[in-house]
């Protein structure tokens, strides 16, 4: 449960798993010595020197086991904050780490590392350092019973193994099965106004009990099993203190055994196996918290741009030479073998059926898809030679779906170029036909998102940003009128002409309404030009 | 009385069974550690065997009992509390039912349904043990006032700090922790939303690595607050364990002083020992309770809150005459879809709406729900009508293929055609069509409704392009502002001043703007 890789992928836990190696050892010491303490108590010894003994032993355990859990959450809080920003430098990339996935590792996955580090790490060191301590101390006092313990302890982990084992063929089996049956409810519940819509809501009431008595069955089925490993566990635990007690005290009667002797063996033999029974309890609780370091480990961290060639985008010619893009998800090719010659000034209009390959050919010059055959150049260079923090700040780009930043309006303008002054962002709203919206509300912070705002206004605001990189010689612009009526496209239509006067620009248009001004029209078709 | 009692009191001598016998394991531990020790004590006193056997017998049964018990409490405790959350699912369906607001809003949708199955955690890993430590401290403590009434006060006090002080402490850091981290979670929340959904724009404007720093600010402070309060969680920890010992210390020491019979002390100091090492995972349950109790209060209120809610779509009037084509039109946010929302209320209408959702079941399953008894010509001929006929062949398990969850396998096209063939199925009296062929590419989207229209009678359109209402449609309103500005044919629409006719000629002038209706003639690469 603690493996190589992640002990060198986060030095911190290799580290804390040091320290709690050296508080696991203490933790054994105190132990016996307790025991000790209060066995001599018991047996008749009572004295003020053996009180104050016992309060020094707990003194002692209760500092270490303070200092323990202090150090534990630290480490835990720790390790959380690494990984949250491991999963945000994975994930802030086009394509990177699906979306949903790292959002949930990032707020609420990574809760679930702290009862692995905090809560399941310590008690599996205490669990080897006790037990051999505890089986050590019982040779020298007493070993029928060291013995007794050292063959049944094995047997704790040996069945955990095996049921655990069972267990996990069991569930896999029926994961699909159960997990139908649990993401049943969640399903209809989303899917609420559809069936009422289609006049079977009603009828699905009695689905969703009927369902969730199926699901309850199913999950019984696996935990009877599940349960079995602690059973074990319980069952060794008690049945060896009953193994240990009644011969003790058997041959207490003879005289074969002294009472001190004997209620040592009664206080430790139980101590052998409570470490054991605690890190059973906690291992469910941290399978999870592993689960999420191991993703955080398999998770790339985004590259770092190269620094290449610089070239001028003003008076360069950019060509796609024979450009062949796959994605993983798809078995066509996204684009086949395009090639495309586009000259400083011209403006270019690509048309074709969704899912043709023209975002594509924008995501190409951008630089966040790269060419699996051919090459795209830049006044004859690679684009993959170029240093692409330079290239990018020559493009203005309009997306297709623009991304609303949390912060106000004007911070979500000022995005393409953060030293621009109030008077441009201003400028360029108006440019965008943002006026309006600007005046009432252009730096207050934007509610939920900018839920209050229209997809047209929405449009517009990254139509703003790129106008406001006024020196750019190059636009891209994305379907910049999809989901957009009539009027509002009119009004997007305008600025947008703003941004194509005078630069070189490719843009992606479903619609007609585009193709005015445009110097070629070039038509995109299951990932070819024609 | 809540609504919750009600679900759960059902079945409340399966869950009083459980947390019985789960007190009788827990009950078996101590008396087994109590009874060894009062064995071995006593046998040293070398009296004749006898006095011993029955102790030997119960270290024995005790031994073995504990263990059963235990499994027989886990499996009877999870198997009432599973059929009582199924019971509540039925339960937030309804009220979900019966309140048409509710519904629409995903957020609180999902919300609900991880806050029922946080329910589960609510009883079996806070009630219930919160219950058996009760009741080990008292039954603990009577046992041992039955030796000496001071020793069972000793007792008795360690019980009630490890059960009760020990986990309210622990609940009250755990809301402050809850409340010191939750600016910081919210703000990490947000900045991730804008690294992971906005990654494009921050990587060509170059802003990536700023935002990551700001993200890891608030990521080093979030760890700051929660190791704020890692000192004092410890403190609670190893509290614990010191009342433990000095339980046991204190109940020798008096037991001596009080002059008892040294098996018994033995007896009531181990005892104590185990029975307190029972209470102490309660810190950790308290801790959980304050997580799950938001839960369970969200779900009260919304089982008691009123079922009936006033409509909310006021002001506009529509009639809709048998056999008539309505077609919709207005600016964005103009109340399309909420008059298409009001019009689905009727029993005799059903369509495409905004909000269409896709289940995670087979394709036949999400198209024949609007009619359970279609056979498979109506699931064929619906299919062909929207030309998904070769996708469903072409798919691997063809008709029975499952569809991911909400829809996540299938394009945005073939979404809009699913939802389509679905409604065509339904074949309702007034057909409700709410932009349904936004995704498709223009010449599949005209085509693909032409053969709708064809198919249906009775049909209400709402679209953004005019251009499908030119021919075959009876009436045209236009929204404004939430209400009706303009209605009429479209040439009565387009023979008077207004939003219609303005938009028209805006859509004539620019699908022409290239000098051709067909753009594919003047193309070249």
């Amino acid at each position: 449960m603690i493996d190589k890789v992640l002990l060198h992928e986060f030095p911190r836990l290799r580290r804390y798993l040091g320290t709690l190696a050296i508080f696991a050892s203490l933790t054994a010491v105190l132990v016996l010595a307790q025991a000790e303490v209060l066995a001599r108590l018991l047996s008749g010894g009572a004295s003020w020197t053996l009180f104050a003994l016992a309060a020094a032993v707990l003194a002692v355990r209760a500092i270490s086991l303070w200092w323990q859990g202090n150090l534990a959450s630290r480490v835990a809080a720790r390790v959380q904050a690494d990984v949250r920003s491991r999963v945000l430098r994975s994930a802030a990339a086009p394509g990177g780490a699906p979306s949903g996935e790292v959002s949930t590792l990032v707020t609420r996955g990574v809760d679930a590392i702290e009862p692995y580090v905090a809560g399941y790490l310590p008690t599996v060191l205490v669990s080897v350092t006790v037990p051999l301590a505890v089986v050590a101390r019982l040779f020298f006092v007493d070993w029928p019973s060291a013995l007794i313990i050292a063959l049944t302890l094995p047997l704790v982990p040996l069945f955990a193994a095996l049921v655990g084992a069972h267990t996990r063929r069991r569930t896999e089996r029926q994961y699909a099965l159960l997990s139908r049956l649990g993401g049943h409810f969640l399903d209809v519940a989303r899917g609420l106004r559809t069936l009422m819509l289609h006049g079977r809501a009603r009828a699905q009431s009695d689905t969703v009990r009927r369902m969730a008595g199926e699901h309850a069955s199913a999950t019984m089925g696996t935990l009877r099993v599940a349960f079995l490993s602690a059973l074990v566990l319980e069952l060794v635990a008690t049945l060896s203190v009953a193994l240990v007690a009644v011969p003790v005290g058997l041959r207490l009667l003879t005289g074969g055994v002294t009472l001190l002797t004997a209620l040592l063996v009664l206080l430790l033999a139980p101590e052998a196996y409570l470490p054991l029974r605690a890190a059973g309890a906690r291992f469910h609780a941290s399978a999870e918290g592993l689960a999420v370091l191991r993703r955080a480990i398999d998770l790339e961290p985004i590259s770092v741009p190269h620094k290449g060639k610089r070239v001028d985008a003003r008076t360069a010619v950019i060509r796609f030479e024979k450009v062949t893009v796959r994605y993983p998800s798809r078995p066509e090719p996204a684009l086949n073998g395009v090639s495309l010659t586009v000259r400083p000034g011209e403006r270019v209009v690509l048309v074709g059926p969704s899912g043709a390959g023209k975002s594509t050919l924008i995501g190409l010059l951008l630089g966040l898809v790269e060419p699996d055959e051919g090459q795209v150049t830049v006044d004859g260079v690679d684009l993959r030679d170029i240093d692409l923090d330079w290239w990018r700040t020559q493009l203005s780009w309009v997306p297709q779906r623009p991304w609303l930043f949390a912060g106000s309006l004007a911070d979500n303008v000022r995005l393409s170029r953060p030293d621009a002054t109030d008077d441009e962002v201003r400028a360029a709203a108006h440019a965008a036909g943002l006026d309006r919206v600007f005046a009432a509300r252009g730096d207050s912070a934007l509610d939920e998102r900018g839920s209050g705002l229209s997809s047209g206004e929405r449009q517009r605001v990254a139509l703003a940003r790129a106008l406001l990189r006024t020196d750019s010689p190059i636009a891209l612009l994305d379907e910049p009128t999809a989901r957009l009526d009539v009027r509002t496209e009119h009004a997007v239509l305008s600025g947008w002409r703003r941004l194509t006067a005078g630069r070189t620009s490719i843009a992606v248009a479903h619609r007609p309404a585009l193709l005015a001004g445009a110097h070629r029209v070039v038509r995109v078709h299951e990932g070819r030009t024609a | 009385m809540s609504p919750l009692w009600t679900v759960f009191g059902a079945r409340r001598a399966a869950l009083l069974g459980a947390g019985l016998t789960s007190a009788a394991a827990e009950l078996a531990g101590v008396t087994l550690t109590a009874t060894a020790a009062w064995l071995i004590a006593r046998a040293a006193e070398m009296p004749p065997i006898g006095a011993l056997t029955v102790a030997i017998v119960a270290v024995r049964t005790l031994a073995i009992g504990r263990g059963g018990l235990r499994y027989a409490e886990r499996l009877a405790g999870h198997s009432a509390v599973l059929r009582c959350v199924g019971e509540l699912r039925g339960r937030v369906y309804d009220t979900l039912l019966a309140r048409r607001t509710a519904a629409r809003d995903a957020d609180l949708l999902t919300r609900v349904v991880s806050d029922v199955d946080a329910t589960q955690d609510a009883v079996l890993r806070c009630a219930i043990p919160m219950a058996v430590g009760l009741t080990v401290t008292l039954t603990a403590g009577v046992a041992a006032a039955f030796a000496d009434p001071l020793v069972a006060a000793v007792v008795l006090a360690g019980l009630v700090l490890t059960c009760v002080v020990l986990p309210a402490g622990s609940l009250a850091l755990a809301r402050r922790t809850a409340a010191a981290t939750a600016p910081g979670r919210a703000r990490l929340a947000e900045q991730t939303a804008d690294l992971v959904h906005g990654a494009a724009e921050l990587t060509v404007f170059g802003a990536v690595p700023d935002r990551l720093r700001d993200a890891d600010t608030t990521v080093r402070r979030l760890a700051r607050s929660q190791r704020g309060t890692a000192a004092v969680t410890a403190v609670l920890g190893a509290g614990a364990v010191v009342v433990q010992a000095v339980t046991c210390l204190a109940v020798i020491m008096l037991g001596i002083a009080r002059d008892l019979p040294g098996p018994v002390v033995a007896a009531i100091a181990l005892g104590a020992l185990a029975a307190i090492e029972t209470t102490i995972p309660l810190a950790g349950a308290a801790a959980r309770w304050a997580e799950v109790s938001t839960s369970v209060r969200r779900l009260g209120e919304l089982l008691t809150g009123p079922s009936a809610e006033p409509s909310t779509v006021e002001g506009v009037r529509l009639e809709v005459p048998p056999g008539a084509r309505i077609g919709v039109v207005g600016p964005t946010g103009s109340g399309k879809s909420t008059l298409l929302d009001g019009l689905a209320r009727e029993r005799v209408a059903c369509g495409v709406l905004a909000d269409a959702h896709l289940f995670h079941t087979s394709v036949r399953h999400n198209i024949a729900m609007a009619k359970p008894g279609a056979t498979q010509q109506d699931l064929d001929r619906v299919a062909a009508l929207v030309r998904l006929d070769e996708w469903i062949a072409s798919l691997p398990d063809g008709w029975d293929t499952v569809l991911g969850e909400s829809g996540a396998t299938v394009s945005g096209g073939q979404r809009q055609r699913l939802l389509l063939a679905r409604a065509l199925l339904a074949a309702p009296a007034v057909l409700l069509l709410d932009e349904p062929v936004e995704g498709l590419d223009h010449a599949m989207a005209d085509a693909v409704l032409a053969d709708v229209l064809a198919a249906s009678d009775t049909v209400v359109l709402v679209t953004h392009r005019l251009a499908p209402l030119a021919h075959g449609f009876d009436e045209i309103v236009v929204l404004d502002g939430g209400r009706i500005a303009q209605h009429g044919t479209h040439e009565e629409l387009l023979a008077r001043d207004g939003y219609y006719r303005q938009a028209w000629l805006a859509e004539r002038m620019l699908e022409s703007g290239c000098g051709t209706n067909d753009p594919s003639r003047t193309l070249s690469a």
